[in-house]
């Protein structure tokens, strides 16, 4: 048993639901008890779906358990054919249904209907949402997928896309933005899949030259099948930040065998001018926290490197199947991987890092708000501000330009930082402003009393797990706790505990004005 | 739980009612009982909700509660995994271990309420013999209940039911010889429990007290002397729990809408036998605001036509609001669960020949939904969106259990959560 506040994944059953959600054609029976219809509301509130999701539930009820739910199961196969007429059906069961062991393949399969009916084995005690998103698509896949190229002397390269889902972070469009960087070299798209493709599209998918896997997390394995079944390669580079852009677009060309300068000459993005503009120089050495999934932890790490001069002081992700490789990315920063589906984990690990800004899911932007830090969201889970309206990828040129904005945006902008630092006793700019970018309610009140307590401080944690203070007691100084009040708050409660640290370390009970701009010596900015 | 209670036969005495009352089987598209752990852990402030069950149902929890799971909120999920399913090891021993941690992490709980779910029932863990247990080894801290709010036993709402059920025998015994007390039954917001109080002290109803009570410690007593009142229409399992201890209920309609909560009160006033003079007195001022309220809505809601899909058992009676205070007109009301006796004043007040249908087969309903065109359907997020893209008007019904609704001052914002999203579509002009 685990103990258990938020979870980053829901039960592969879900991940299950966004591929069927993401197809057309499909419908999926779900062997599951009264109340598990919730996840519906994924799909038509958060996602914003015009649709119900094409799945009909069995929705059994205690009265019901015994002999009654196998027939109750393939009562709902049966109407759901006769009533959505789908070309293919998924049958499973969720972790209620587990339990009672009707076995939802066998009993689709008495029915003989006249479509292919695809039985999934989604353990739900053992695995989460993205494995059952992978584990579907790769059914899918393994069960429908067949043709064969036409010769290429007659015809344009042919390329699939794999991974797009519903409740994907950005998918509808990264989905563009990787249309559009084929179509300038001259690609032609065979199918999507699973987004928007029937099942009659999947049949198709051994047609294509090669295969672009997006989303590791849900296509490697069918990209894998793909490859062994129809010797189709596989670009499996996920073009998130500029680099990788570039990098995805060279082996896409090398596996099509076309020129890549049509993309590449465009003056793709503009993020490298945007980070090297004078204005981006305070963003050198900003500590910035990173968790999400991993393709989308892995891609934030690199660009914030690399690409806008943070340093990275956490790197994690919720994503077991890929720790290896996050591990291997953080120790390039120098700093351990938080591997953890955990939250009060990175909670933690948060605290410990004192970053300036974090890079995480829902979950992080909560935290963050919590210790009063900035941050943007990277990755799944999020919630429906996250499906925006306008044209908001995360992939692609244009991805990096949003990346930019959204990342940076947070932060304050270097010249009100350099203001805030220079005038720091006036009015306007007095420490316990906070920046224009994030808004901080009750504030306004004490901002002009100039002498107020400033609101910013990282609140302590209210959990009684949370580390204790150390043996010794530390008093602040008058004159100290005023010195600090002087600190521009984002920095402050940094400030505050390296210096309570340097007292701790050297056993000073009491913090003078002495001890602050010692440790302020010892530590540097 | 009310899945395996009996149904009273609709032709005994005093359950006449003009209504088409029908059954329906089949996909049912509603919440489980665990849901109503959102609103409970506010109502009770020193309790903490602990479902044992799987990742679905703590995603579930997730969903529900949305945001407000950040502020540290009161309610969590011990996860069953493969060991604890395989046997490898005892799943009482991790269930003690779970909450041992839970309690040191937040030594500010009182009670704890362990919750059971659809994987729990059916891998039969007893949970109830693990709070008793738990309360021994945590005594005199803290005090561990158990009841179910799993999906094939509870519906939405009844996850409350269920929940007050199992605090009844934690109640103190009130004395042979008490005075008559008023209990009202049923989380009901702060706001509208303190109108509520007002009203019956003006009324002169020396004991009133109300289940849930705001902390764990301060439950009220119970006995032959008490007479209870059901605020919410799902409350089954409690009122046969509290009648069992002795107490009567006084039937009522619910008190939604003014009419709804002049009938309440009345039932409550003349069972303690306060005179007519005084019960006009005290409740006029209410009764006249709530009318100039309702005058605000009544033009956009009169001969409105109504679809009513099943959620929590709110159905009928909000039903009776539309139709007899703002002149909608009904053309089906769904439900998950239909008590005859406790809904027998409000079946009585429903225009003759509404359609009331118990239960759900999704797909038929949502066909007799889009041919009926109604102008205005009430039904759960799952479909609201769907039903609006084919063109229907919906108002969606989880906020009816989490806005104030009830009484004589709420019964304007109840028209108007009605009348918002038909306001809504005749504004947008894209």
């Amino acid at each position: 048993m685990q103990l258990t506040l938020w979870t980053y994944e829901g039960p592969p059953h879900i991940g299950a639901m966004r591929i069927a959600t993401a197809m057309k054609g499909l419908h999926y029976v779900l062997h599951a008890p009264q109340g598990d219809t919730y996840a519906d509301l994924l799909f038509t509130m958060i996602e914003r779906r015009d649709a119900r999701p094409p799945v009909t539930y069995t929705t059994f009820q205690a009265r019901d358990l015994g002999a009654d739910t196998a027939a109750i199961f393939q009562d709902a196969v049966a109407q759901a054919y006769e009533r959505f007429r789908p070309d293919a059906m998924i049958v499973g069961a969720s972790c209620t249904a587990e339990l009672i062991q009707d076995d939802p393949g066998g009993l689709a399969r008495a029915l003989d209907l006249p479509i292919p009916v695809i039985p999934l084995e989604l353990p739900a005690y053992q695995k989460k949402e993205n494995w059952g998103a992978s584990e579907t698509f790769y059914r899918l896949v393994r069960a429908l997928a067949g043709g064969t190229p036409t010769p290429r002397t007659e015809r344009r390269p042919l390329c699939n896309v794999l991974g797009p889902t519903a409740l994907g972070f950005r998918h509808r469009d990264d989905l563009v933005e990787i249309t559009k960087i084929l179509g300038g070299l001259g690609i032609d798209v065979n199918v999507i899949a699973p987004l928007g493709a029937t099942p009659a599209d999947l049949g198709r998918l051994g047609a294509a030259d090669f295969n672009v896997v997006l989303y590791p997390e849900i296509a490697r394995a069918a990209g894998l099948h793909l490859q062994k079944t129809f010797g189709q390669p596989m670009v499996e580079t996920v073009p998130i930040g500029v680099r990788a852009t570039l990098r995805f677009v060279e082996e896409v060309s090398a596996a099509a065998g076309v020129d890549p300068a049509p993309v590449l000459d465009g003056a793709p993005s503009r993020l490298p001018w945007y980070s090297r503009s004078v204005d981006s120089t305070y963003l050198t050495d900003k500590r910035v926290f990173i968790f999400g999934d991993a393709t989308h932890a892995l891609a934030a790490a690199r660009i914030a490197a690399t690409e806008l001069g943070f340093r990275v002081v956490g790197l994690g992700t919720y994503t077991r199947e890929f720790a290896r490789e996050v591990r291997a990315e953080a120790a390039l920063h120098g700093i351990e991987a938080t591997i953890t589906d955990d939250y009060l984990d990175v909670e933690a690990a948060i605290q410990a890092a004192q970053p300036e800004l974090v890079l995480g899911t829902q979950m992080e932007r909560h935290i963050a708000k919590r210790l009063g830090l900035p941050c943007a969201v990277i990755s799944s889970p999020i919630h429906v501000q996250d499906f925006p309206a306008r044209h908001s990828p995360q992939m692609g040129f244009e991805g990096a330009n949003v990346l930019f904005d959204t990342w940076v945006h947070p932060l304050m902008m270097g010249l009100e930082e350099h203001l805030l630092g220079m005038f720091r006793e006036d009015v306007e700019f007095h420490g316990a402003a906070a920046p224009s970018h994030l808004p901080r309610h009750g504030t306004e009140a004490v901002a002009v009393a100039g002498e107020a307590p400033g609101p910013a401080e990282p609140p302590v944690a209210a959990d009684a797990l949370s580390a204790p203070a150390g043996p010794i007691i530390l008093t602040w100084a008058t004159e100290a706790e005023k010195e600090l009040k002087k600190i521009p708050f984002f920095v402050r409660g940094k400030a505050r505990a390296n210096t309570e640290r340097f007292a701790r370390e050297r056993a000073l009970p009491l913090i003078t004005l002495e001890t602050l701009y010692d440790a302020k010596a010892h530590f540097g900015r | 739980m009310n899945a395996h209670a009996p149904i009273p036969d609709l032709a005994a005495p005093g359950l006449e009612t003009g209504c088409d009352i029908r059954q329906e089987r089949g996909q049912r598209a509603v919440f489980c009982g665990l849901t109503g752990i959102v609103w409970l852990h506010r109502k009770i402030q020193d309790a903490f909700f602990l479902v044992v069950g799987s990742r679905t149902c703590a995603h579930l929890i997730q969903s529900a509660a949305g945001v407000m799971i950040f502020a540290e909120p009161r309610f969590a999920t011990a996860i069953l995994d493969e060991r604890d399913l395989a046997g490898l090891v005892d799943a009482n021993e991790e269930l003690d271990r779970v909450v041992r941690r839970l309690i040191e992490r937040r030594p500010d709980i009182r009670l704890l309420f362990l919750v059971g779910s659809c994987p729990s029932e059916v891998i039969k863990l007893d949970l109830s013999r693990a709070a008793q247990r738990l309360s021994q080894s945590f005594h005199p801290d803290v005090r561990v209940l158990s009841y179910s709010g799993s999906g094939i036993e509870t519906t939405f709402t009844q996850g409350e039911d269920a929940c007050l059920a199992a605090l009844v025998p934690e109640m103190p015994r009130a004395p042979e010889t008490a005075a008559p007390a008023l209990l009202v039954v049923g989380a009901l917001a702060d706001v509208v429990e303190d109108q509520f109080a007002r009203l019956f002290a003006d009324l002169g109803l020396a004991e009133v007290a109300f289940l849930p009570a705001r902390r764990a410690g301060s439950l009220p007593a119970v006995g032959p002397n008490t007479r209870i009142l059901l605020a919410q229409p799902f409350l089954a399992d409690t009122a046969r729990a509290l009648e069992a201890r002795g107490a009567q209920r006084i039937a009522a309609p619910f008190p939604l809408g003014s009419e709804g909560t002049t009938g309440w009160l009345a039932a409550a006033a003349a069972a303690f036998d306060v005179p007519a003079e005084r019960f006009a007195r005290v409740t006029a001022p209410g009764r006249a605001r709530a009318a100039v309220a309702l005058d605000l809505y009544r033009e956009r809601l009169a001969d409105k036509r109504v679809f009513f899909f099943p959620d929590s058992q709110l159905e009928l009676p909000l039903a009776r609001f539309l139709a007899r205070e703002m002149g909608a007109e009904l053309i089906e009301v769904g439900t998950p669960y239909l008590h005859r006796q406790h809904h027998a004043p409000e079946l009585a007040l429903l225009p003759v020949g509404t359609r009331v249908v118990e239960g759900q087969n999704l797909d038929a309903q949502m066909d007799r939904c889009r041919a009926a065109k109604p102008d205005l359907t009430v039904c759960g997020l799952g479909l609201a969106n769907p039903l609006e893209a084919e063109g229907l008007a919906t108002k969606w019904s989880i906020e009816l259990l989490f806005t104030p609704i009830q009484g004589y001052d709420q019964a304007g914002d109840l028209a108007e959560l009605f009348a918002r999203p038909l306001k809504r579509r005749t504004r947008l002009e894209v």
